[in-house]
């Protein structure tokens, strides 16, 4: 497919999938999104629809799922992140990410948020750091006074909240969040809201969500991903790409319409 | 009335219930009344003894029938000893293999190789990474189902000859290292030690592979995520949170080494020396039991139930540890 053209200056990562396996099976195909710098980039879609894998597309995360196969291109810097000259694992330092599932470490506050900067030999003041990443995940305040307990003690909302910490204590230019609220209540995803759109003003993010208010109250932009059964499997692809006032007021594509006018889920 | 599918139960389903009831009930009291009946005995038996030698039992290092005199300090020893050494070299092996069992590092690299032939499609080759680490995990497991006097007689005929010379040579060269003090003349600790870590093995690999496949692969994501390495993520994730479980499998393993008897009763040279030296002649409690009994005359036997008394009580502490650490295992890391 055509990935030239539309790729302005300030686009961070340049996404295109050709094809995407598992083994024989065709996961994603056709699928070309620009992310573009400090905004917020949402990928909505049907369960199974592959809104994941292309995100994990974005670090190498697929890399770890034996069998995986990739056609195309993931430009970042400058550079085709899977170039085989390129290491996964560097990429992930430059790209952080949160999960559907809060997952912080079996370790202290503290520790947990200074994982990534231990891992990259950070050489500053790793308290100042940590510090930093907690106020910046809104979280400070509320763990200050025990860094030293375990990252577990604290609650689903704040466990998050601390996966955020963790991943922007060592500056990555891009934050991919995987549903990022979809185990948490209410509350604790309003506070995560809030923060992404503060943490805009840092990071570029790429977020996926089942939750079409949660894209329409954070995303810039919006990718909107549908399954194609014709071949048989279920392969996921990109069917309409665009500002998010313009995918959910008024989307071109039929697919587009009857999603996020409700007709399916 | 008729038309109700819905019956009590009959007098046979109940009767059933009852009787399956207490034979289960039943079969549980006796073990456990198995147990006390078999600690009562033995400490009966060993009354006699325990009146006549007291403390000094454990603590002296004679043991010689003809003159009465008892000691079994230098078994203690022995028992302790060569069941640590075993310990630090089947733990290392152990949770090394069980490492590599549970990441699929093996299963990771079949597939790097079926992919280098591209082959990784193949519908029978694709199953192979997982196929061959099952047959390694077995394998592992299968080294509990040898004999221990077919460990002894290997350990005797093949094991022995073998390291013999490597032993010789270091008890010349390095003889002032207070492990290397004495040649290997035959039996002595280092062959004990090494059929014992092997034995151990499987206790060990099969515990610590259950622990660490029980972390949640959240975590392991976390890591990943954060840009470590495969390493990285083993030693600073995923090793941590699986500690207790690898610690209880630890210290079953440990109950099982100094409990065990026919390997070490042909291995260790049933000598009554207290020695650092990996290659001098040892005994063991196990060992010492199994060589004594046969010409044992009434008071012996009461001297020797005595002894078996101590090893029980050993193994029973450390068994008791264990089985505590891995229920406290159970759960960590679960969380959210």
């Amino acid at each position: 497919m055509d990935c030239d053209g539309q790729n302005g200056k300030d686009v961070v990562i340049d996404c295109c999938i050709n094809d995407l396996h598992y083994g024989s099976f065709k996961a994603v195909r056709d699928t070309h999104i620009p992310i573009k710098k400090q905004k917020i980039t949402a990928f909505i879609g049907p369960s199974g629809c592959g809104k994941s894998t292309v995100l994990r597309c974005l670090n190498r995360m697929n890399d770890i799922v034996r069998g995986f196969r990739f056609s195309g291109h993931v430009h970042f810097g400058g550079r085709d992140i899977y170039h085989p000259s390129i290491d996964a694992v560097a990429v992930r330092r430059h790209i952080g990410m949160v999960f559907q599932q809060p997952n912080p470490f079996a370790m202290s506050i503290y520790n947990n948020v200074a994982f990534g900067l231990r891992l990259n030999r950070y050489k500053g003041s790793v308290a100042e750091k940590v510090e930093e990443a907690l106020k910046r995940a809104a979280l400070w305040n509320e763990v200050s006074d025990k860094l030293q307990k375990s990252g577990l003690s604290l609650s689903g909302g704040q466990q998050q909240r601390l996966c955020i910490a963790r991943a922007i204590a060592t500056d990555p230019k891009v934050l991919l969040m995987d549903e990022p609220c979809s185990a948490l209540d209410p509350i604790s995803t309003r506070k995560i809201e809030e923060l992404m759109l503060e943490l805009k003003t840092h990071y570029t993010i790429a977020i996926v969500t089942h939750n079409l208010q949660q894209a329409q109250r954070v995303a810039d932009e919006t990718g909107f991903l549908y399954v194609d059964t014709s071949e048989g499997g279920r392969t996921g692809y990109l069917v309409e790409f665009g500002d998010s006032k313009q995918i959910f007021e008024d989307p071109q594509q039929q697919h587009t319409k009857d999603y996020i006018g409700g007709a399916f889920s | 009335m008729d038309n109700n599918i819905a019956q009590p139960p009959t007098r046979l389903q109940q009767t059933y219930d009852v009787i399956f009831r207490g034979v289960c009930r039943s079969s549980a009291v006796l073990t456990a009344l198995l147990v006390a009946f078999i600690v009562i005995k033995i400490t009966v038996a060993a009354m006699p003894a325990m009146r006549q030698y007291g403390v000094n039992f454990v603590t002296t290092t004679t043991w010689d029938p003809l003159t009465r005199n008892f000691g079994i300090l230098p078994e203690i020893w022995g028992t302790l000893f060569t069941s640590f050494l075993a310990l630090i070299v089947g733990t290392f092996f152990g949770v090394a293999a069980a490492i590599f069992l549970s990441e699929g590092l093996l299963g990771q690299f079949i597939f790097a190789v079926l992919k280098a032939v591209k082959m990784e499609t193949n519908p029978f080759l694709s199953q192979l990474p997982d196929r061959l680490e099952g047959i390694i995990k077995n394998l592992i497991e299968l080294l509990a189902a040898i004999p221990s006097v077919v460990y002894g007689l290997w350990g005797i005929f093949i094991l022995i000859p073998m390291i013999r010379p490597a032993c010789n040579w270091l008890c010349a060269k390095l003889g002032w290292v207070v492990f290397f003090g004495t040649p290997l003349s035959g039996p002595g600790v280092l062959p004990a030690v090494i059929v014992l870590s092997i034995m151990i093995l499987p206790t060990i690999t099969a515990i610590s592979r259950d622990a660490l496949v029980a972390v949640p692969p959240k975590l392991r994501m976390a890591a990943y995520g954060m840009g470590a390495t495969r390493w990285e993520t083993i030693l600073a994730v995923i090793l941590p949170v699986a500690t207790r479980g690898i610690a209880g499998a630890v210290i079953l393993a440990f109950g099982r080494a100094l409990g065990e008897t026919m390997a070490l009763a042909m291995l260790v040279g049933n000598a009554n020396k207290i020695s650092l030296s990996l290659f001098s002649p040892a005994n063991t409690l196990a060992s010492l039991l199994a060589n004594n009994f046969p010409e044992a005359g009434p008071q012996e036997v009461s001297v020797l139930m005595y002894a078996s008394l101590v090893l029980l009580a050993i193994t029973l502490v450390v068994n008791i540890i264990g089985a505590w650490m891995l229920q406290k295992a159970v759960g960590v890391g679960g969380g959210r």
